[in-house]
């Protein structure tokens, strides 16, 4: 197993946002997560990833069998997790390449990547200043990946990216994950992703609880039917195994 | 002067401490040099055509029309200015020249409590380019000196000056230049301004008039403010004919000490443009930054604008890097050299390498 969230509860400013979740990731698994907006899904990432503001109020993150509760960030990203933000901050003076060139010792897989994502121009400027929504979403990718973790926290890759660039990244991201051992935790809104990756198990998180579980296209097809609050009707919240 | 190399004119601290202002004692990507110590002049010499560098004593002897711009500037602004200087610069570079390597120039305090003022003259004429180099800085033995460098620019019709301007004090000197710029048609005017290094007490407040159209200005600044220093620094732009550019960029890093940043941006004519950006960042509870940005306009048909901001580093910046597997320090330290990037400076990329591993230095060696 890679990741077992075990009866997870997630405050922020002591108010709670997910409550009692239960799930695992096994290795090279990639788990699709649905729910509308504040439904909590980019809190449970976060929490994963161990940012501050997060507090774990009860349950465990247990990690290639260690808990993270103890681990700081960066600590967590040496063990192999890694995240893709959706809305990542801008740095003024600090470029991209410099980070590219912490992440990956190896110039040529630096460029090669950054040719790929259509990021060669980018790589001297300042991170995410005058960037589109697009760019951001490329950039975030391309760090990802030249990171190179096991897990992959990927908060709605493809929103704001035209129609050429999500097959672009579509494609890089399934040549990553279809290495061995690497797995993946994805947020989408669009589904425009599942066209690309191969994604067996999906769920919906709806008011801090995970409801549905299922294969992901077939849930995507009900939601844009029925919308979210036929999952409420249809299941009590569920256990994941 | 001396026909030697001009390290030789020094010991290995004062030339370790010249070097740190920016000086290439070598000479070798350097056209033109002057060095005063205290009151003397220890050398000055042109390695190029088209360049006079003298003491500003021996250039309103040598040549009659110099004494037409000692204190012209001054005058101009109804600005009263120290009669009792020597010493300084005066650096001339002919119509049309283009200089390719920099020219440099260096203040040395050198003598315990030594009162150095200067007057230098800084002519670039009509169409010709040029980048100076100037270094202020005391060595170890300088204790409670004092500078004070009056500067005359003057930029004439379609001409280049890109003039960089380092400090490097000790914690016990104080410090206060006063420098005028006067911008000709279509003449471009940049002023940088770097210290990194601790100085009890700095007062400047240099200004550029846009006296002809279509001229324009930048003044950009990078200042780390060290415990115990007090940094009173600004910069004033007249804008004075039609259609000219202002832009002022000022970037203060407090690890203990206090920065006054003052802009001040006023149009005297229309339709010109002109922004103010001043932005800080207080990494100590003991630290002080106060921006004192100001714009006045006599007529409706100018674009101006300013945007200032202060505060400790973003933490959401530091997570965005440690999320990449960055320590805190790391993180930390990258944002705050992105945050003094040398790239505002507008720099030829000779310098700019220069001034990014001085930069380097000096930060290693703060945190």
């Amino acid at each position: 197993m890679l990741l077992a969230i075990k009866d997870l509860c997630v405050q922020i400013a002591e108010k709670t946002i997910i409550e009692n979740i239960d799930f695992e990731i096994k290795n090279s698994e990639v788990m699709v997560l649905f729910g509308p907006n504040g439904s909590g899904k980019t809190t449970l990432l976060k929490a994963i990833m161990g940012f501050s503001g997060y507090s774990i109020k009860s349950g465990d993150i247990i990690f290639k069998g260690q808990s993270l509760s103890s681990l700081s960030l960066e600590e967590r990203v040496r063990q192999g997790i890694g995240i893709m933000y959706q809305h990542p901050p801008k740095i003024r003076g600090v470029k991209l390449y410099q980070i590219a060139q912490f992440l990956a010792r190896d110039k040529s897989r630096i460029e090669t990547l950054a040719e790929k994502l259509s990021l060669k121009e980018h790589l001297g400027r300042d991170i995410n200043l005058d960037f589109s929504g697009g760019e951001m979403k490329r950039s975030e990718l391309f760090q990802i990946l030249l990171q190179e973790p096991d897990l992959l926290l990927l908060d709605e890759p493809e929103s704001g990216v035209d129609l050429e660039n999500i097959s672009i990244m579509g494609g890089v991201l399934n040549d990553y994950l279809s290495q061995k051992n690497k797995s993946a935790l994805i947020i989408t809104h669009t589904g425009y992703i599942l066209d690309y990756i191969k994604a067996k198990k999906g769920c919906v998180m709806f008011e801090g609880r995970l409801w549905c579980v299922g294969s992901p296209k077939e849930m995507f097809e009900s939601i844009k039917k029925q919308g979210y609050e036929k999952c409420k009707e249809c299941h009590e919240p569920q256990r994941i195994e | 002067m001396s026909p030697k190399g001009l390290n030789e004119n020094f010991d290995i601290k004062d030339a370790e401490t010249i070097s740190s202002s920016g000086m290439d004692l070598s000479e070798k990507t350097r056209s033109a040099s002057f060095l005063q110590q205290d009151a003397r002049v220890r050398f000055f010499r042109s390695l190029s055509e088209g360049i006079d560098i003298f003491s500003v004593e021996e250039a309103l002897q040598r040549f009659p029309e110099a004494k037409g711009y000692y204190g012209q500037a001054f005058n101009l602004l109804k600005r009263e200015y120290p009669q009792d200087t020597v010493g300084g610069y005066f650096i001339r570079v002919q119509k049309g020249k283009t200089v390719e390597l920099p020219i440099q120039a260096c203040l040395f305090l050198k003598t315990q409590g030594f009162q150095q003022k200067v007057h230098n003259l800084i002519i670039v004429e009509e169409g010709a380019r040029v980048y100076l180099i100037t270094g202020c800085s005391a060595s170890q033995a300088a204790h409670e000196g004092f500078h004070l460098g009056i500067s005359e620019f003057f930029v004439q019709k379609g001409a280049y000056l890109n003039f960089t301007m380092i400090h490097s004090w000790k914690e016990d000197v104080t410090v206060k230049p006063m420098s005028i710029a006067l911008v000709d048609k279509g003449a471009t005017f940049i002023s940088n301004y770097i210290c990194l290094r601790p100085v009890k007490e700095i007062t400047m407040y240099p200004t550029a008039v846009l006296q002809e159209d279509n001229a324009r200005v930048s003044f950009n600044s990078l200042i780390l403010s060290h415990p115990g220093s007090l940094q009173d620094i600004g910069s004033r732009v007249i804008l004075r004919a039609k259609d000219t550019q202002a832009e002022i960029i000022a970037r203060s890093v407090s690890l203990g000490g206090k920065v006054i940043n003052r802009g001040h941006l006023k149009a005297e004519n229309k339709n010109i443009k002109a922004h103010l950006e001043c932005r800080g960042l207080i990494l100590s509870e003991r630290g002080t930054i106060h921006a004192i940005p100001e714009m006045e306009s006599d007529f409706r048909d100018v674009d101006m604008s300013h945007e200032a901001a202060i505060g400790k580093i973003n933490k959401e910046e530091i997570e965005y890097l440690c999320s990449r597997g960055f320590s805190k320090e790391e993180a930390q330290s990258i944002i705050v050299r992105g945050f003094m990037d040398v790239g505002v400076l507008a720099l030829p990329d000779l310098l700019k390498e220069e001034i990014e591993s001085l930069e380097e230095k000096t930060l290693k060696e703060s945190f």
